[in-house]
């Protein structure tokens, strides 16, 4: 799976080149390994190894009389707030991308230039600046409401966009053939040109979805309670900047995890698709942001 | 808007700070990240290993974490840096694997004759890939690295969060005094990341169009 272009770039070696490549392999693998293990003697040096681990496993007697299920409830509640703010946003978002390429198809222009101007204007904006914009001027916002309202426009806005672009790449004969049919505007669009865009383009909004997912952790800026916040916030209540470093890695850990599953589940959408239609999806637009 | 007349200095700051974390740390990243897809195409897996595990890993962190990781943690180990160097560094890495993996698409979408020619040539891995591979795959990953680019200007926002004055910050301080005008406030900094980032957007529109005829 490393890369499929490999073998490509360089001879198939025959027994002596092997032998050479192997060498230097392993030569190469030396060097990499002193690399790093200077890296972990010095980052040992300066005590990234030392106790301050143990705040994972035995929490040391402090003031605020954290124990060490305290911690682990914090890893989880903040995980819960992560997905629970990525699970109200990303329907919310398909929902809305919906609303906009629908309308984006209406025979009434000025309407379609309404939709282009939306679809571009959030899509060019940070979503930082979104939740921020929610969290100072919706009445009554929560930090919830300001993550999930930047994360539905923003993400709307590229599922949107992702979605003309399937459309657009549809074959033009299934258009005309739903036309022959006499089929009209709205009943084209409905029946024929959505549900083929949608699952052409199902790897594309799978890999935004992953975004989504990774985004929702800018709600540490607004002040939402997510994973990194809730962790942070357990290194303020031991009052030990230290503590960060487990975690933090606990916090990434659980990320990484999230994500390459959502990823593989991408791939394998992707795998299935292209067994069902002959013609492999092309992405006409641009591709998800990361 | 008389607000940004007020303060147009500030503006003009923060807005310069923006552009060059971003120019800065998007010539980095692309150094960085076409190291390392050639590093992921090289006949050496050790080599392989390190540069998959390098773009797996911060291709699936969030930015705000590497943030994070490089403002408040470093310093825990040794390695303080200023909030700007850390930005950088941060915004650096990040990108830098979305840049590899652009690259490592478009090596992958050069005709495999292309490189055969080469090696029947006689040629290396090493002129293959720098003469005749990476010339052909940079044009076709050049509108995806040019949305990579953009990310990494809505990316800098969350330098905002971390110390840096840049317009994110600076809308958080201008809505912080100028309390009555905070939506003129806020769509003007909003405008400002979209004069950056629409025309970009519709330079990789037009050059993917321009690539796919080329074909």
């Amino acid at each position: 799976m490393s890369s499929s272009t490999g073998p490509v770039l360089y001879d198939v070696a025959g027994p002596e080149e092997k032998a050479r490549e192997r060498r230097i392999s392993i030569v190469l693998a030396v060097v990499l390994v002193l690399l790093g293990g200077g890296l972990v003697a010095l980052l040992a040096r300066n005590g990234a190894f030392d106790d301050r681990w143990l705040v994972l496993v035995d929490v040391p007697t402090n003031f605020a009389g954290f124990e060490t299920r305290h911690v682990w409830q914090a890893v989880f509640r903040g995980l819960l707030n992560t997905l629970i703010a990525a699970a109200i946003a990303l329907p919310l978002a398909a929902l809305l991308a919906l609303v906009l390429v629908s309308l984006r198809s209406s025979p009434f222009a000025p309407l379609r230039w309404l939709v282009i101007a939306i679809t571009e204007f959030f899509r060019g904006l940070p979503v930082v600046l979104v939740m921020f914009f929610g969290i100072l001027v919706l009445p009554g916002a929560t930090q919830l409401i300001a993550v999930v309202f930047g994360l539905t426009l923003y993400n709307a806005a590229v599922f949107a966009e992702i979605l003309r672009a399937g459309i657009a790449a549809l074959p033009k004969g299934q258009t005309e053939a739903a036309e022959s049919l006499g089929m009209g505007r709205f009943l084209t669009y409905r029946d024929i040109q959505l549900p083929q865009a949608v699952r052409m383009m199902m790897p594309s909004l799978i890999a935004q979805g992953v975004v989504l997912v990774k985004d929702s952790s800018l709600g540490y800026i607004v002040g939402y309670a997510e994973l990194l916040r809730s962790v942070s916030r357990v290194a303020d209540a031991l009052t030990n900047a230290q503590y960060l470093l487990p975690l933090l890695t606990v916090g990434a850990a659980v990320y990484i995890a999230l994500n390459i599953s959502l990823s593989r589940l991408a791939v394998w959408v992707q795998r299935r698709s292209s067994f069902a239609r002959r013609a492999p999806a092309r992405v006409v637009g641009t591709p998800p942001m990361p | 808007m008389g607000t940004f007349l007020i303060e147009r200095e500030m503006l003009w700051n923060a807005f310069s700070t923006t552009l060059s974390l971003a120019v800065i740390s998007g010539l980095l990243a692309l150094v960085v990240g076409t190291i390392v897809a050639g590093l992921r195409v090289s006949p050496y897996r050790p080599l392989r290993l390190v540069a998959t595990a390098y773009t797996e890993f911060l291709r699936n962190t969030p930015l705000t974490i590497v943030f994070f990781f490089y403002v408040f943690v470093t310093p825990s180990i040794g390695f303080a840096f200023d909030y700007r160097t850390a930005a950088t560094i941060a915004l650096t890495c990040y990108t830098s694997a979305f840049v590899a993996e652009a690259v490592r698409s478009g090596i992958n979408s050069v005709a495999v004759g292309q490189a055969e020619a080469a090696r029947s040539l006689g040629m290396s891995f090493r002129q293959n890939l720098l003469i005749v591979v990476l010339p052909q795959a940079f044009r076709t990953a050049i509108p995806p690295l040019i949305s990579v680019l953009i990310a990494l200007v809505k990316n800098t926002s969350v330098a905002g969060a971390f110390g840096v004055f840049e317009l994110f910050a600076m809308s958080r301080r201008l809505t912080n005094v100028y309390s009555a005008d905070v939506i003129a406030i806020l769509l003007g900094v909003a405008l400002f990341y979209l004069v950056i980032c629409i025309p970009l957007g519709q330079l990789a529109g037009r050059l993917e169009r321009k690539v796919a005829f080329a074909r």
